[in-house]
């Protein structure tokens, strides 16, 4: 019965509009996998956030299965993004509801649906091997490199 | 540019405008929506819209009458929180439309006796108070309301049937008198009063031995921790000595009586309490949870006091209010903050008391615990000015009552506050508490201080707990997680298995395969073997320590380090571990390389059992050995117990889902030929489903197997408790010591805790426990814990 839809809006869990440009297969296959998933992708991460980190925070809302640190494609260091996989949706729901929008390391974190951890997605896409965001950002941000790469140029 | 892609067209979103059109699906949907969310975001009053919304549903009635019993029955179902808005609703339909009233009172009761077969109790009281309500709204006669009130307590006197059973009909009555007592009284107080007195005499007899247990605090200063029913018969006792005036509850009805006096009146048909079965789960006992005083909020809006009636319907409201939106934070904020009748309470008091109250609830929080600390993050952000203060009061007084809250509690005020604190660059006024620095480090205030110290570690860094805290705390600043290596550098070099570490390192840095390091180990001398006719294939620890530590040692920079080296020689491992001693002896040699990085120990062990290089009952018996005897109260050593036996849980739980899947499978199959009507049935019938037979076969004997393991892992652990315990008692008692030392507190409360941690899948286990540990010969104080928990479900 749709009533219980409207006194049970989870919003938090939605999907956004995100889509990976990457992804092998058309983009209601993903959707697919999006809806089902257990694993999260979490960024505005500082450079400095460990793994351990990650671990306690999401830890919170379940058992971690597996944690994928983001790393600069050139340098290999750590660029400000991970991938959090647990067990259950049900763990991972959690973590949308509750640990999304909360800060880690002091930083504002986004987690987000992830289709599934794809060898090779560990690595930031700009240009400069870190994150895109990292490339055109005007802002000076000490946690991330400093100022955006397109301002250093 | 925008690296954003757009949904695609047509993906059946939603359209922009609603078009009225007399499709009937479209008109379900509007009828749904316009009775969910009546009176909200209008600027009309509440009155005029269930006016308003009255007359629509009458013009209805004729062809949509079915939906909106359906719907209207479902909101008194689930939406308790607006209860007088909806039964007001009813009130005006069934003053235009006799009959529909009389229809609605029948799907009532109809969805009253469903939800009493489902176990659904709580919907069932929601039910009970909405017909309750109803005799307001001059729906229900109030004889006839009264005359189920009298079969609900007439249950007391039964003489089968668990205690929780009596205690919901009753709790069901008492609960619903803040509604409607004064109607009753007023028109049947003599029938109430015997009704009353029957209530007060069985909560005189009843037994209370559960208390103890889902106490939060044990003191009964400043604000005893009351039994849910004797507190809320006091308020009901009060209430009455007032002559049922109640202030507080929205009675929107009150402003139409004019039009429902003229209403014709329904009588309830005779409502026997279903008997009781076995598979009834009824609502396990409550401790109301009292934190707060009329003395804590120093301005404004005075708290009602903890018996009047008031604090109740306030203390429900909010509940039901985290129960509906507990999903979506900003709008359970949102929708706590802007509680009806907010001007008059002392609101932000009551928020903190219920959200702790569910937070600390014995024996679990309704709701996942992360989520009350997001809850409290967001409220905080929406009344930057007021609630942070009352967050820290609340933080403060708690800190000052440790020494006689439940260790249980603790645990999850240590969780919260850490967490909390993360989230606002750790400031908190530290030099207030310079008082336990005084004391000894295992007293409950330097403990908890240094608990939240290490687990806020967990989320920042080292450093950064040294510069948050005042100098003269260092006592209290967790260890720096760095690994210990004993095989570190020359000056080991005389330690047994020194040089065979140097040839491992090489080895593995070399890439050799398992087989060539395995033939390394074997240079290690082994410090149990007396002679040597063995070919080094018995338990060696030397092997394992040599082996693990330099294994660790390499892999020591992060946890992927670490759990890529156990996964690449998981089966040296496997080998080395084959026996008991193995898996218990790798557990020492993990806990003594990290022993300053617990968080470490913890995910390395999980690990390890989900990889099967040790099985839960070793992990048990770490735990509880001599070896760990100086960390056994430290909040991390239970941490891990728990992650083991839930791994347990969870892993005997997936299998038995495995085994009703393939069941369901083969029920399918046979249905499918019966219908179908094979002749050939019997020649087809083995060759379908023996393949699926053997699955199950299989499947049933994993099962057994797997609960056979999860029940030798509650003995394991009740064995120890009880082992260490009745050891303590003895000393105590022969050497006339007091045993009530912080050390015996907190064990005694672990083993409480492991019962109600988890209590459904002990209780399965629950004769072999009483014939083989709980009995009679045991220590009382053991005992007490054992015969509390029996006591939830009796």
């Amino acid at each position: 019965m749709s009533i219980l839809n409207a006194l049970r809006s989870d919003s938090y869990v939605d999907i956004s509009q995100y889509r990976d440009q990457h992804f092998k297969g058309n983009r209601y296959e993903q959707e697919k996998l999006l809806k089902l998933s257990c694993s999260l992708y979490v960024g505005n991460l500082s450079f400095y956030t460990t793994e351990e980190q990650v671990y306690e925070l999401f830890s919170k809302s379940g058992d971690v299965k597996r944690i994928v640190m983001g790393l600069d494609k050139v340098k290999k260091t750590a660029c400000g993004f991970c991938f959090v996989e647990y067990y259950t949706r049900a763990d991972s729901e959690h973590a949308m509801r509750f640990v999304n929008g909360t800060r880690l390391d002091d930083r504002i974190i986004r987690t987000d649906w992830d289709a599934g951890f794809k060898e090779g997605r560990q690595y930031g896409r700009g240009k400069s091997g870190g994150q895109v965001r990292d490339e055109y950002r005007q802002d000076y941000d000490p946690a991330r490199g400093g100022y955006g790469k397109i301002i250093k140029k | 540019m925008s690296r954003r892609r757009h949904s695609d067209e047509n993906d059946g979103g939603q359209p922009h405008k609603r078009r009225r059109t007399s499709e009937p699906i479209e008109i379900e949907d509007r009828l749904e929506s316009l009775i969910c969310r009546v009176g909200e975001k209008s600027t009309s009053s509440l009155e005029s819209n269930l006016e308003g919304l009255a007359g629509v549903l009458e013009a209805d009635l004729p062809n949509y009458k079915n939906k909106i019993l359906r719907i209207l029955c479902t909101v008194a179902r689930l939406l308790p929180e607006k209860l007088t808005v909806y039964s007001t609703l009813v009130g005006l339909l069934n003053a235009r439309n006799y009959n529909f009233g009389g229809e609605f009172v029948e799907s009532m009761i109809r969805q009253l006796k469903e939800t009493l077969k489902l176990n659904l109790y709580n919907e069932a009281l929601y039910l009970v108070r909405f017909l309750s309500d109803l005799v307001n709204c001059h729906v229900i006669a109030a004889p006839s309301m009264v005359a189920m009130f009298e079969n609900f307590v007439s249950v007391v006197q039964e003489e089968d049937g668990p205690q929780v059973r009596c205690d919901w009909y009753v709790y069901a009555v008492l609960s619903s008198l803040p509604w409607v007592g004064k109607e009753l009284y007023e028109k049947k107080d003599v029938e109430m009063e015997r009704i009353l007195n029957q209530i007060e005499s069985y909560l005189k007899r009843r037994q209370k031995i559960h208390v103890p247990m889902l106490q939060v605090w044990t003191a009964e200063k400043p604000h005893p921790q009351e039994e849910y029913l004797d507190c809320l018969f006091a308020q009901v006792q009060k209430m009455k000595k007032d002559r049922w005036q109640e202030r507080h509850i929205l009675r929107p009805y009150i402003a139409f009586d004019s039009v429902l006096c003229e209403a014709l009146q329904h009588n309830l048909p005779p409502f026997t309490p279903p008997p009781h079965s076995e598979d009834a789960v009824y609502p396990m006992p409550k401790v109301v949870f009292r934190m707060f005083d009329y003395t804590d909020a120093p301005e404004g809006p005075v708290m009602p006091g903890s018996h009047s009636v008031e604090r109740f319907v306030i203390e429900e409201n909010l509940h039901y209010i985290i129960k509906s939106h507990w999903r979506e934070r900003k709008t359970c904020a949102a929708q706590l903050l802007s509680y009806p009748g907010k001007n008059k309470i002392p609101l932000n008091y009551h928020i903190v008391e219920v959200i702790f109250g569910e937070l600390f609830q014995l024996p679990q929080p309704p709701h996942i615990d992360v989520m009350y600390t997001t809850l409290l993050i967001e409220l905080c952000k929406l009344q930057p000015g007021s609630l942070p203060q009352v967050l820290a009061q609340a933080t403060e007084m708690m800190y000052t009552r440790l020494d006689t809250m439940n260790t249980t509690c603790i645990d999850r005020f240590l969780n919260w506050f850490s967490h909390h604190l993360s989230n606002f660059q750790f400031r908190w006024s530290w030099d207030d508490w310079s008082d336990c620095l005084t004391q000894d480090l295992d007293k409950p205030k330097p403990k908890f201080v240094r608990e939240v110290l290490e687990k806020s570690m967990r989320l920042s860094y080292h450093q950064r707990i040294v510069d948050i805290v005042p100098a003269n705390f260092s006592a209290l600043i967790p260890t720096n997680p760095i690994f210990i290596y004993k095989y570190m550098d020359e000056s080991s070099s005389s330690l047994p298995g020194y040089p065979v570490t140097i040839a491992i390192s090489n080895a593995i840095i070399n890439r050799s395969s398992n087989d060539e390091i395995l033939t390394i180990l074997k240079d290690v001398p082994n410090p149990n073997q007396e002679d040597d006719d063995d070919e080094g294939d018995s338990f060696n620890p030397l092997k394992i320590d040599v082996f693990l530590q330099t294994l660790l040692h390499m892999a020591a920079k992060s946890f992927s380090h670490s759990f890529s080296a156990l996964a690449k020689f998981h089966e040296v491992l496997k080998i080395l571990t084959d026996s008991d001693e193995g898996k218990l002896h790798i557990l020492r040699v993990v806990y003594e390389a990290w022993r300053n990085h617990p968080q470490m120990i913890s995910v390395l062990i999980d690990k390890m059992i989900r990889t099967q290089i040790v099985d839960c009952a070793a992990v048990a018996n770490w735990i509880f050995s001599p070896d760990m005897a100086h960390d056994f109260t430290r909040f991390y050593v239970w941490e891990i117990l728990h992650s083991t036996v839930r791994k347990m849980n969870k892993h005997v739980q997936k299998i038995q889902k495995e085994l009703e899947t393939a069941k369901e499978k083969l029920e399918k199959q046979h249905s499918r030929r019966k219908d179908s009507g094979d002749e050939e049935e019997d020649k087809n019938s083995d060759e379908e489903d023996g393949p699926l037979e053997e699955q199950i076969e299989r499947l049933q004997e994993k099962v057994e197997s797997a609960q056979s393991e999860q029940k030798n892992l509650f003995l394991v652990i009740f064995q120890r408790f009880i082992m260490m315990l009745t050891e303590h008692l003895v000393r105590c008692e022969t050497g006339g010591v007091d045993f009530n030392t912080p050390w015996y507190k907190n064990c005694i409360e672990r083993l409480q805790q492991i019962f109600l941690m988890h209590h459904q899948t002990i209780q399965q286990y629950m004769v072999t426990l009483e014939n083989l540990l709980f009995t009679a010969e045991l220590d009382h104080h053991i005992l007490t814990v054992y015969r509390q928990f029996c006591a939830l479900q009796m």
